[in-house]
């Protein structure tokens, strides 16, 4: 009877201490700070809250940046890290949010869109909790995110997720997924309030386009791409177009299924005037047949189970050697975005938007994401922001 | 808080005594105990809310 105790205290307090080791990562990781800059384009700082009062003292409000110019023009709002382990989004929304200097029209942006998600990981997936951008004056360090919102702040998960208001059977964890809970509301769920507060966005500043970033494996049909419904069809086609003749890089589009719901690309344009389009860079971290799910892996896309996949067709994009590195998907992704205003401010010229210091692709590739970050030790404190 | 999380957190209180029961009353099983306390894991830390 005694020995079985000894086991039993032994057994205990090994779980006790695995689960305090693991505890404080885990809590050091949500409540790391990642010190961004509002750059010389940015006119005004509000809250998600500021537009739905249900996400006010949330873990789910964060940040939105205004860069208004000069002119009155069109309104565009960029969305990033709807899902925050598809990183190439939030490294985009800070090169225009550190960089861009808007003349004419109003740029609008969230760079941590799922702000709970961000404070998430995947521990089932053995995710690193970090990731670093080299910069001119040292290195950047990132949290690594997971698709939902962390269970620590908004649980339970129902059996089945009943999508508002269309009342379409979702899987269960897609209640956490801020591409899910489209257009949202705003007595819901904290995730429908978070997609709610960006659609009273759209609607009381009149925005034109809405962007939404992500990242998707390259074992996924929909990658590589935009994503758009009928009434963005037209520019995506000229996106798509100008970019592979002028910049060199495909990014073919995929149409916005109308019956498949809770997606930015299909209910933003449904509860709008907003025009939106989803932009899907490939990220092979996200594929399952991978290696390891190092920090490499996320960064430079390198994998030699998808090489393999690749030279059997089992991939749809291409892929060699060089993997699919970070550069090339921010720098897609900054392209694809400066050339949608372009197009939508050639079809609508009253609603023209004009910003300059916004790298392309090209340049993005050749100096690195981290060139167009600065250091916030040397910037004025008010103009620093924790995200 | 809302009627349906109480519900929940009583669920999760009745899981965790059930679970706590079950490591007591084992005798034989290391591997037993063992599961029954990585189990716990999850709960315990949802009743005491660490966040």
């Amino acid at each position: 009877m005694r020995r079985v105790w000894t086991t039993k205290v032994l057994l205990a307090s090994a779980v006790a201490a695995l689960m305090t080791v693991a505890g404080i990562q885990l809590y050091e990781h949500r409540h790391h700070s990642l010190p961004i800059i509002a750059g010389p384009g940015v006119t005004k700082v509000a809250m998600l809250s500021d537009y739905a009062e249900g996400l006010k003292g949330t873990p789910a409000d964060t940040f939105v940046f205004f860069l208004e110019g000069k002119e009155a023009g069109g309104k565009i709002l960029i969305i990033a890290n709807t899902h925050s382990n598809e990183p190439a989004a939030i490294l985009t929304s800070l090169i225009f949010l550190e960089n861009a200097i808007v003349e004419k029209g109003t740029l609008i942006i969230i760079p941590q869109f799922n702000n709970s998600g961000s404070r998430n990981t995947r521990p089932g997936d053995g995710y690193p909790l970090y990731f670093e951008i080299p910069t001119d004056w040292g290195k950047k360090k990132f949290r690594i995110g997971n698709r939902e919102a962390s269970p620590l702040d908004q649980w339970p998960d129902p059996d089945v997720y009943v999508h508002y208001p269309d009342r379409q059977l979702l899987s269960f964890l897609d209640v956490r997924n801020t591409n899910r809970t489209w257009p949202g509301r705003a007595n819901g769920p904290l995730m429908e309030r978070v997609t709610h507060a960006a659609m009273e966005i759209m609607r009381k500043e009149e925005v034109d386009i809405a962007l939404d970033i992500h990242g998707a494996e390259t074992m996924f049909p929909v990658t590589n791409c935009i994503v758009a419904p009928e009434k963005s069809m037209r520019i995506a086609m000229l996106t798509s177009l100008t970019v592979k003749a002028r910049e060199g890089f495909e990014n073919h589009v995929e149409p916005s299924p109308s019956g498949f719901r809770g997606l930015s690309h299909r209910e933003i344009g449904d509860y709008s005037d907003a025009l939106p389009f989803l932009l899907e860079a490939p990220i092979p971290f996200l594929d399952q047949p991978t290696g390891p799910k190092t920090v490499d892996l996320l960064l430079d896309g390198k994998d030699p189970f998808l090489l393999s996949l690749s030279k059997k067709g089992k991939l749809f994009v291409p892929y060699d050697e060089s993997g699919w590195p970070m550069d090339k998907r921010v720098g897609q992704h900054c392209s694809v975005i400066l050339e949608i205003m372009n197009q939508h401010s050639r079809k609508y010229p009253e609603k023209t938007t004009t910003i300059r210091n916004v790298p392309r692709y090209a340049d993005v590739v050749e100096k690195g994401v981290g060139y167009y970050f600065h250091n916030p030790d040397e910037t004025e404190k008010k103009n620093v922001y924790d995200i | 808080m809302p009627f349906i999380m109480i519900l929940y957190y009583v669920i999760t209180l009745f899981l965790i005594g059930m679970l706590l029961w079950n490591f007591v009353r084992e005798k034989k099983s290391a591997d037993d105990m063992l599961l029954y306390l990585l189990v716990l894991i999850p709960l315990i830390m949802r009743i005491l809310r660490v966040k």
